[in-house]
């Protein structure tokens, strides 16, 4: 079920819009192809699946309201085996009910996309407001040895864009993409330019050439990716999320079959790393003191950034913009060039772990958290690189 | 029509799959029996239906049979199949789950799922314990059953999912032990026909889990235990209403069998359609 591109257009209304994050997730999938939604109510998230209902029938999908998050990530993936790019939305407590499915998607190659717009927690915490604090859930949530390939966008432009990247890497890698705004983003209104067919690329999940006589539902020869056979087409695939071989029936004791199956699902993602992996860099020749961010705290940081390169303080900025995998190497690099790096985050700590890893004592690592739904004011920012300025030496 | 089992065997069956998992005594097997006899009775394509079911005993049948099915994640069967059959409507989508999977952790999917009518065979394999994990109370398991967490007797009341279903408005609702062949297969069949959501409860013995622990480990008196322990609706009612003392004091221990309900509702696939021919561009 391909949608037809000008009733698209049509669902979408004018190139240039005043939308908030939220929004924009929604018009970025439908951009994508995306032709099912599944999902439930949950602030600050809410209005992509508003958005959805209205786009969704106007253009030859599905919108489906279920009984729970839970059901709303069963329920993609029923729909991505049948073809279609799916997707869902939440907050950090529909994400955590998400879990269990989310491994399900990951250990079945069901591509499909979700949609997080963090807010305080834990539990139900602030609703209202944004927060980053579900960026280790991201990784680590689900049970078992998996990657995952996890998103951030710092503004409402990036937001639509970073959703279609989203739905083209979950097709290409043939797993669920998270794609992670915080409430403040979701809900704050920029203009936004809506990129024409010939702006951005699609990607459709391979769809296997073999026969249904030859065709073995998980068999990669030789790449890391299976070819698809959607429901109804005659293949009659078993999906299954127990340890399976690559006809896809169970072999739960087998210690080779596992291996292979969850290490081929883990390379899939870590051996094309360089291309999942994305970043923004600034002032990364000319710097010996770097900030790293993500998300929306970057536009803050970019601020400060600027800021103390007036007051004489040579800071630079790395952006992270896919979260996982992680940009190792990426940080690795700035830290052998800085004397230290700060990293705000609106939680307690959560990126600043992988950074301080990868950084390895190459520099010092200064951590600047604010949480209770507030952003990083630039002037915070600014006032951490001077003392850092001051206090860390080469 | 007589069926040989050699047919229905090469026609349906996923050859690698064999031999299962089940028990002996076990009627998972005779379920997936009915459903092939009804499914070559409606000579059906299996190219164009998806087997969907969560995690237990009865939710590894998918696997036996040559279609394209999704095994998922415990009592979530229902919420996938919303999803296959939401955006394919055209497939029909068939739904193996237990008791435990569908009405204990997935209540709120079965719930759901009928409200919103999707046009979906459910057939719920009822053995009145988690069979899998070795023989735990269910939600299923009678008053006074003895599980391996339930040593001392259930103290819980057992949830009738037909009633539920029934209440709901469920297109179709049948319940059969699996010692009856035929009334199942038709019901099956009347399942896979009907428009909507239709739900076939089957009484199934667990000799092994459930059995053992509560004076029906022979094989003969379990399957005994339910041909005595059932009665036709038809006359469940009249008993209900006009039966004598005895023959009310019988009953509390029986459960009712028959179809309950068998009516026409719109689903929700052809609502969708209707909303998008309302709302196109």
């Amino acid at each position: 079920m391909t949608p037809d591109r000008s009733l698209i257009r049509k669902a979408l209304g004018p190139k240039v819009q005043f939308i908030h994050g939220d929004d924009a997730c929604a018009y970025g999938a439908a951009l994508a192809g995306c032709t099912f939604f599944a999902g439930y109510p949950i602030t600050p998230a809410t209005e992509v699946a508003e958005t959805m209902a209205q786009i969704l029938p106007r253009i030859g999908g599905c919108y489906i309201q279920m009984e729970d998050e839970i059901a709303s990530m069963g329920a993609i993936i029923g729909a991505s085996w049948t073809g279609a790019k799916a997707m869902t939305s939440t907050s950090g407590p529909g994400f955590s009910l998400m879990q269990e499915n989310l491994g399900y998607a990951i250990m079945t190659e069901t591509p499909c996309v979700v949609v997080n717009v963090q807010r305080s927690g834990p539990s139900t915490g602030q609703p209202t407001l944004g927060a980053y604090g579900d960026m280790m859930q991201a990784r680590w949530g689900t049970h078992g040895d998996h990657e995952i390939i996890m998103l951030c966008p710092s503004s409402v432009q990036e937001a639509l864009e970073l959703t279609i990247t989203s739905f083209n890497l979950a097709e290409k890698f043939r797993t669920p993409v998270l794609l992670f705004l915080d409430g403040e983003l979701g809900h704050m209104r920029e203009r936004v330019v809506i990129p024409e067919d010939d702006e951005f690329e699609i990607v459709d999940r391979v769809i296997t050439s073999q026969s249904p006589h030859d065709y073995q539902a998980f068999q990669t020869n030789g790449s890391l990716v299976p070819p698809f056979a959607p429901f109804g087409t005659g293949y009659r695939t078993y999906v299954t999320g127990l340890t399976h071989n690559e006809q896809g029936l169970p072999r739960t004791t087998s210690p080779q079959i596992h291996q292979h199956l969850v290490q081929r699902l883990v390379a899939k993602i870590i051996t094309n790393q360089a291309e999942i992996i994305a970043y923004e860099e600034l002032y990364a020749d000319d710097c010996d003191l770097a900030v790293i961010t993500y998300g929306l705290t970057a536009g803050a940081c970019h601020d400060a950034v600027a800021e103390a390169r007036r007051r004489g303080i040579r800071a630079g900025m790395l952006r992270l913009i896919t979260i996982w995998p992680f940009a190792d190497e990426v940080v690795a690099r700035w830290a052998s060039r800085v004397r230290a790096i700060l990293v705000p985050e609106m939680n307690l700590g959560q990126m600043v772990h992988p950074i301080r890893e990868a950084v390895a004592g190459r520099c010092v690592v200064s951590f600047l958290p604010k949480i209770g739904g507030e952003l990083h004011l630039p002037a915070e920012i600014t006032a951490a690189l001077e003392t850092l300025a001051i206090t860390a030496a080469r | 029509m007589m069926k040989k089992a050699e047919e229905l065997r090469q026609k349906y069956l996923r050859h690698e799959m064999f031999p299962t998992i089940f028990c002996d005594g076990c009627g998972i097997g005779n379920v997936l029996n009915y459903t092939l006899w009804a499914m070559d009775e409606l000579d059906m394509d299996l190219d164009r239906t998806v087997f969907v079911s969560g995690i237990g005993c009865s939710s590894r049948l998918p696997g036996y049979i040559h279609a394209d099915a999704l095994h998922t994640t415990h009592g979530r069967a229902l919420a996938f199949a919303t999803g296959v059959k939401a955006a394919r409507p055209d497939l029909h989508v068939i739904v193996f789950t237990g008791d435990g999977d569908g009405s204990g952790i997935g209540g709120n999917h079965f719930l759901h799922a009928i409200r919103r009518n999707i046009d979906l065979t459910v057939i719920l394999i009822n053995n009145f314990t988690y069979g899998m994990t070795g023989g735990q109370a269910a939600p299923t398991t009678p008053i006074g059953g003895i599980t391996t967490t339930t040593p001392y007797g259930n103290i819980e009341h057992p949830l009738d999912v037909c009633a539920v279903a029934q209440a709901l408005g469920a297109s179709y609702v049948a319940r059969w032990p699996v010692t009856y062949p035929y009334q199942p297969i038709k019901s099956i069949q009347q399942g896979i026909t009907k428009r909507g959501f239709a739900l076939i409860e089957m009484l199934s013995p667990c000799p092994t889990a459930y059995g053992r622990h509560n004076n029906l480990k022979n094989l003969e008196r379990h399957w005994q235990w339910y041909r005595d322990h059932v009665v036709l609706k038809e006359e469940y009612e009249r008993i209900e209403r006009f039966g004598t003392d005895t023959e009310r004091a019988a009953l509390r221990d029986k459960m009712p069998i028959g179809v309950f309900q068998d009516i026409e509702r719109e689903t929700f696939s052809d609502q969708w359609q209707a909303l998008v021919d309302r709302v196109k561009l």
